[in-house]
């Protein structure tokens, strides 16, 4: 237990150490835009007097470090800024806020039916493997792998609405609107889990002791659950809380199709606009999103498999 | 078994087959010779696939196709408004006829020639951008899986780059630069080795301390020729299977760009830009073609690359050598 706090916390400040450079980086990368930018379309009627002003109240005339120090000082408060261009004066806080809610139930509503799909479907096509549901599950995982989701969304779009008459945009007081949206973002989801869940079923079920429970005269049923599931699963667990995170990111293409206000489209919106409080902020919350998710699915595989050691470093060398 | 059918089908067989052999001299130096060859043996494997071997022919057919239709006789211009000859206006959203095989577009361009002309960027893009991740993404794994010296380092440039946010580095490059299929590559560059790298770097840790590498190196055996002659050669199926993905990925990754505005200018036919144009008039039926006559042709392109690249990494493993 101690061991693993030592290792916990040697890893949190290398974590922390990662995300300053990357914070700081993204911070002077949006700094090497032009200044047109953060006019919008006003640019061209505002003197040079009024720009330089609007500039120097925003503290963008200052010397890159001093602004550097500046945010850092602010986000030691939790203070993370108020938006420039985006929309003007709010602050930041106030617009992930009123944004993450939406994507988070659409991500989890996604998440939970592509694994309850994928997985017993993966099972399925481990059973009957090289037979009619393998194939046809086969067919499936390869068109949703090729072929980029912006298509496949776009046709599920045009004539799932035709067809079940479901309406076309996401409306917040009629739950009908959200049937297609979730069920177009597990799309993807289930096919991975299908694939990898087949894959290391198909491993499990050909090792020898496998054959062993078999022949000592363990039920199927009893083997299934009691030795390949549970194998199965150890290498899909380190995906899970990564996962269950990442969907605060939302879909950029899904919550433009359906225009939900998630999300979704908000950091490319955001640098497009050089709308650098904002832009910060969600490279800081996306980069931790992604680093804790990491370190939670190391620790649930370590918890599901004991045999799993994280502090070895393996090897003879 | 009753005694009687045993004794039928003992009296069944051939007294022959109890002759003695005779001893031949080159017959018993056959044995000792296999004429394996590991690509020939993988040419076979994949050849055995009919699905495959049919996407692939198919695959050939319309690369070369692409490449072409625009010396091709009769062929219209990408790029060219054509205009109705008595009146002289634009021939907007033409529907799929004898003169435009596909129909034309909002402002009058062939659809036919477009698509062509599109997948001609496309794949020339997917090409670019596949062998620059396949050289350096196995490069850097390499080195990154094998010298442990560097391990931390290259880590941790790695979780640098890979949380910086693709778009930034786009819309600043399309600041620097005019937005072309060149810069389009150079930003795809950016990051999409890293997912190769540590790839490689994974299957190369799990390899790195067999004993037969053990050996190698205690017979002193410099790292770059374990790396070339012991670890790749064993990678070779998995890395295979990467490089057939690189293509619909960066097919992909370019109908992404476009769809956030960040991809080739107008002028310049893709797949992406066909397909984008198609969504914007997709809500009236009669100009759907737009929509789906892109959409196949990316289609049959995606999954053939895909299908093609699984069966060939399948049979690139040795394992499924007969």
């Amino acid at each position: 237990m101690k061991q693993l706090l030592k290792y916990s916390l040697k890893r949190l400040g290398k974590s922390v150490i990662t995300l300053f450079i990357v914070v700081s980086i993204v911070f002077l990368f949006m700094r090497l835009m032009p200044e047109e930018g953060y006019f919008g379309q006003g640019y061209e009627k505002l003197e040079l007097v009024q720009r330089e002003a609007i500039l120097t109240n925003l503290g963008l005339n200052d010397p890159w470090y001093i602004q550097l120090e500046h945010f850092y000082k602010g986000l030691a408060k939790g203070d993370l800024g108020t938006s420039i261009t985006y929309r003007p004066q709010v602050a930041v806080s106030e617009i992930i806020s009123s944004k993450i809610l939406y994507s988070l139930y659409f991500g989890l509503g996604a998440l939970v039916i592509s694994l309850i799909a994928g997985i017993s479907s993966g099972i399925l096509m481990a059973r009957s493997k090289n037979k009619f549901w393998d194939k046809l599950g086969n067919g499936y995982i390869v068109f949703i792998n090729a072929v980029p989701a912006a298509v496949y969304y776009l046709f599920v779009q045009l004539y799932a609405t035709d067809i079940f008459n479901l309406p076309i945009l996401f409306n917040k007081s009629d739950p009908l609107s959200f049937i297609l949206p979730v069920l177009s973002m597990s799309l993807g989801p289930t096919a991975g889990y299908a694939m990898w869940m087949r894959r290391y079923m198909v491993d499990e079920l050909n090792k020898d002791y496998i054959k062993l429970a078999r022949a000592k005269g363990l039920s199927n049923k009893a083997i299934m659950k009691k030795h390949v599931l549970r194998n199965a699963f150890v290498p899909m667990a380190q995906y899970l809380p990564a996962s269950i995170l990442y969907t605060i990111v939302g879909s950029i293409y899904i919550e433009s199709l359906y225009s939900i206000p998630g999300m979704g489209g908000l950091l490319v919106d955001t640098i497009q606009r050089q709308d650098n409080p904002v832009v910060q902020a969600l490279v800081l919350i996306y980069a931790s999103v992604g680093i804790i998710g990491l370190f939670l699915g190391d620790m649930l595989m370590a918890g599901f498999d004991p045999r799993i050691n994280l502090e070895k470093q393996g090897g003879t060398r | 078994m009753s005694d009687t059918k045993l004794n039928k089908s003992i009296d069944n067989i051939d007294p022959s087959l109890f002759d003695f052999a005779s001893y031949d001299d080159n017959m018993a130096e056959k044995t000792g010779y296999s004429n394996y060859s590991y690509w020939q043996s993988t040419f076979q494997v994949f050849l055995k696939n009919k699905v495959a071997l049919a996407l692939l022919i198919l695959i050939i057919v319309l690369v070369s196709y692409t490449i072409l239709q625009q010396y091709l006789p009769n062929q219209k211009s990408p790029t060219k408004i054509y205009n109705d000859v008595t009146t002289g206006i634009q021939i907007r959203n033409h529907a799929p006829s004898k003169e435009f095989w596909f129909g034309t577009n909002s402002i009058g361009q062939d659809l036919w020639a477009r698509i062509w002309g599109g997948t001609r960027t496309s794949l020339q893009i997917g090409l670019l951008v596949g062998i620059w991740q396949a050289v350096i993404g196995i490069t850097i794994g390499c080195i990154w899986g094998y010298v442990r010296a560097l391990d931390g380092i290259i880590t941790e440039i790695y979780n640098v780059l890979d949380n910086i946010p693709n778009t930034i580095v786009m819309v600043l490059l399309a600041y620097i630069l005019r937005p072309s299929i060149v810069t389009l590559v150079i930003a795809m560059c950016f990051t999409n080795w890293l997912s190769m790298a540590r790839f490689v770097r994974n299957q190369i840790i799990i390899i790195r301390d067999r004993e037969y590498n053990l050996a190698s190196r205690c017979l002193g055996t410099p790292a770059r020729r374990i790396i070339t002659k012991n670890l790749l050669p064993y990678l070779v199926s998995v890395i295979m299977l990467q490089l057939a993905l690189a293509i619909p990925m960066a097919i992909g990754s370019e109908v992404f760009l476009t769809y956030i505005g960040l991809g080739l200018p107008l002028d310049t036919p893709s797949l992406g830009n066909l397909i984008n144009e198609g969504r914007i008039i997709m809500m009236s039926p009669s100009l759907r073609y737009q929509l789906i006559f892109p959409a196949v042709v990316l289609s049959v392109i995606t999954i053939s690359f895909y299908v093609i690249g699984n069966t060939f990494a399948d049979a690139s493993d040795p394992r499924n050598h007969v």
